[in-house]
């Protein structure tokens, strides 16, 4: 059997599928119904320096081969995270997870990482600089160049884990930002996250979703994922992890040909809730079948 | 919450956009009236969650609406088609409170989870009232079927063609009861809030992601925190409803 192992920013992976923020939870809905240590990580909901509703309801629609989501970071604080959710995890899942932030400003970043920071279980601190779903922080830090450097460098200084810094595909140019985010100090990139999006009623002829737009995920986006991934990860040299629309144990495939070290499935989840756990399980046959031996060999392999 | 296949065994039209359909499958994970499945269809991205009507060992019952392009595709299904599904999903209603003689109230589409509900109840040998609120009688379906659980049953419709003229909540007036469950559209389910003068339980729709508590797609403010529709609830209870204008 090929070798499925990767190694993220220093941290070895058994395989390198991870259920993406934001549609895991904190892992114990999914550990109900399967070891989800047969994972190489996740990355847990999506957490903020004070806790977050969210936005109005319907949060959720439909499109072809994909959804749109505005949830909005609903999420118990960061002080909670630790308090109760962490301790939930860590009786289902044994290994480094990755810990997903969010923020207003740059100070609230910095706090909520330095806390997360300090929590054992938690191997890696990826920054969303790139939430479509919130006003006035998210994503307008992850669509200009400095602002991104900016929160990178903060978080930087106030911790000690890699810090993968989770952009956005919601932009003109996508290199710089990352390069940006590389320049501060960042120890790697994920991507891509929801692209803006937008339904409407026929009927009522109002936006299906309360905030009117949202994030758009799912199989249709993946082409847009591996194009983004692949310009990123010749641009930098720092671990990339791809994602967007990634649902079988092939996209992982393309997704690592393109440049990515690991790979999160993000929409996939919500339908089938064992993907992840069918990807990792697929992987030799479909590795076999391309005669891949070893999966880190094949990062970056499409030229 | 089981992922399994399930094979159509039938799927008839009770009213002109209401259908129910029976299937074969693995119903283990179901535990309390009340609770939904999620189907996933082909060439929809979504599931499409439906409130169980009924189940016993082995068979499954739903009756759905057709509201919508994945419940037109639902319909347009027979027998042999096979359809994977999300089974055991949300809290159902707790039927440790009802009391001696509870009421339950059910509109339109909101009928069906009503019916397991009385089933269960009449099966503990409880006495059961049942409204069933329409806004015409050519919508009118399960009629017949709550009578023959032995429940007392009464039909309102809104445009007093069958039954009380007037909403599921009219018949309630004067009505002795110990305790309420009602399941319809949110309208409905305020009306019924005001109405009653005992606890209850209601249950909630929304739109979902997942249906099983992973993405906070469907969350609702209670006064007792927020919950998510697909596993805290859809089953409220009266005390923690929170309206929101």
């Amino acid at each position: 059997m090929g070798s499925l192992n990767v190694n993220l920013c220093g941290i070895e992976l058994d395989n390198p599928i991870i259920p993406a923020s934001g549609t895991f939870g904190y892992g114990y809905e999914y550990a109900e119904l399967y070891d989800i240590n047969e994972l190489g990580t996740f990355s847990f909901k999506g957490t903020t320096k004070d806790p977050r509703f969210g936005n109005p309801t319907p949060r959720i629609a439909e499109c072809y081969s994909g959804m749109i989501n505005a949830v909005g970071l609903q999420n118990p604080g960061v002080e909670k995270v630790i308090s109760e959710e962490l301790p939930k995890l860590k009786a289902c899942f044994h290994k480094p997870v990755m810990a997903n932030v969010s923020g207003f400003s740059v100070e609230d970043y910095a706090y909520t990482c330095e806390k997360l920071d300090k929590e054992e279980q938690v191997g890696w601190l990826e920054v969303n600089v790139s939430c479509p779903n919130v006003h006035g922080g998210g994503m307008s830090f992850g669509t200009c160049p400095e602002a991104a450097a900016e929160v990178t460098k903060a978080v930087k200084a106030v911790t000690t884990k890699p810090v993968i810094i989770k952009l956005s595909p919601n932009v003109t140019d996508i290199v710089s930002i990352a390069k940006a985010c590389e320049d501060a100090g960042a120890d790697g990139i994920s991507l891509i996250n929801t692209m803006l999006g937008m339904r409407i009623n026929l009927r009522t002829r109002k936006p299906v979703i309360a905030n009117k737009m949202g994030g758009f995920s799912g199989p249709a986006i993946f082409p847009v994922a591996v194009r983004m991934v692949y310009q990123v990860a010749n641009a930098v040299k720092i671990p990339v992890v791809g994602m967007g629309g990634v649902s079988s144990a092939e996209d992982v495939i393309e997704m690592m040909l393109a440049g990515a070290t690991a790979v999160e499935v993000g929409a996939a989840n919500l339908v089938n809730p064992y993907v992840c756990r069918d990807i990792v399980r697929d992987l030799p046959e479909v590795m076999a079948k391309y005669r891949i031996n070893s999966l880190s060999e094949i990062i970056g392999g499409a030229k | 919450m089981k992922q399994s296949i399930f094979e159509i065994t039938e799927n008839v039209a009770l009213t002109k956009d209401v259908y129910r359909m029976k299937l074969a499958g693995d119903t283990s994970a179901i535990t309390a009236p009340g609770q939904f499945v999620n189907i996933l269809l082909e060439g929809r991205f979504l599931r499409r969650p439906i409130s169980v009507c009924d189940w016993e060992d082995g068979i499954l019952t739903i009756v759905y609406k057709v509201v919508g392009h994945g419940t037109e595709q639902m319909s347009e299904m027979s027998a042999g088609e096979k359809l994977d599904i999300l089974t055991g999903l949300g809290n159902g209603y707790d039927m440790t409170l009802c009391g001696d003689k509870p009421v339950l109230l059910g509109g339109g589409v909101g009928v069906p989870p009503m019916y397991g509900l009385a089933q269960c109840l009449r099966q503990k040998g409880i006495e059961v009232s049942v409204i069933l609120g329409f806004n015409t009688q050519s919508e009118i379906f399960y009629e017949e079927e709550f009578k023959a659980l032995g429940c007392s049953v009464t039909v309102a419709t809104a445009d007093g063609s069958y039954g009380v003229k007037g909403f599921a909540t009219t018949p309630l007036e004067g009505m002795d009861y110990s305790y309420f469950y009602t399941c319809g559209p949110e309208p409905m389910l305020k009306a019924v809030y005001k109405a009653t003068n005992t606890s209850g339980q209601m249950s909630f729709e929304e739109r979902m992601g997942c249906g099983f508590g992973a993405c906070m797609g469907c969350s609702c403010k209670t006064l007792t925190g927020y919950k998510r529709i697909c596993k805290d609830g859809p089953v409220m209870k009266k005390e923690e409803i929170l309206w929101e204008a």
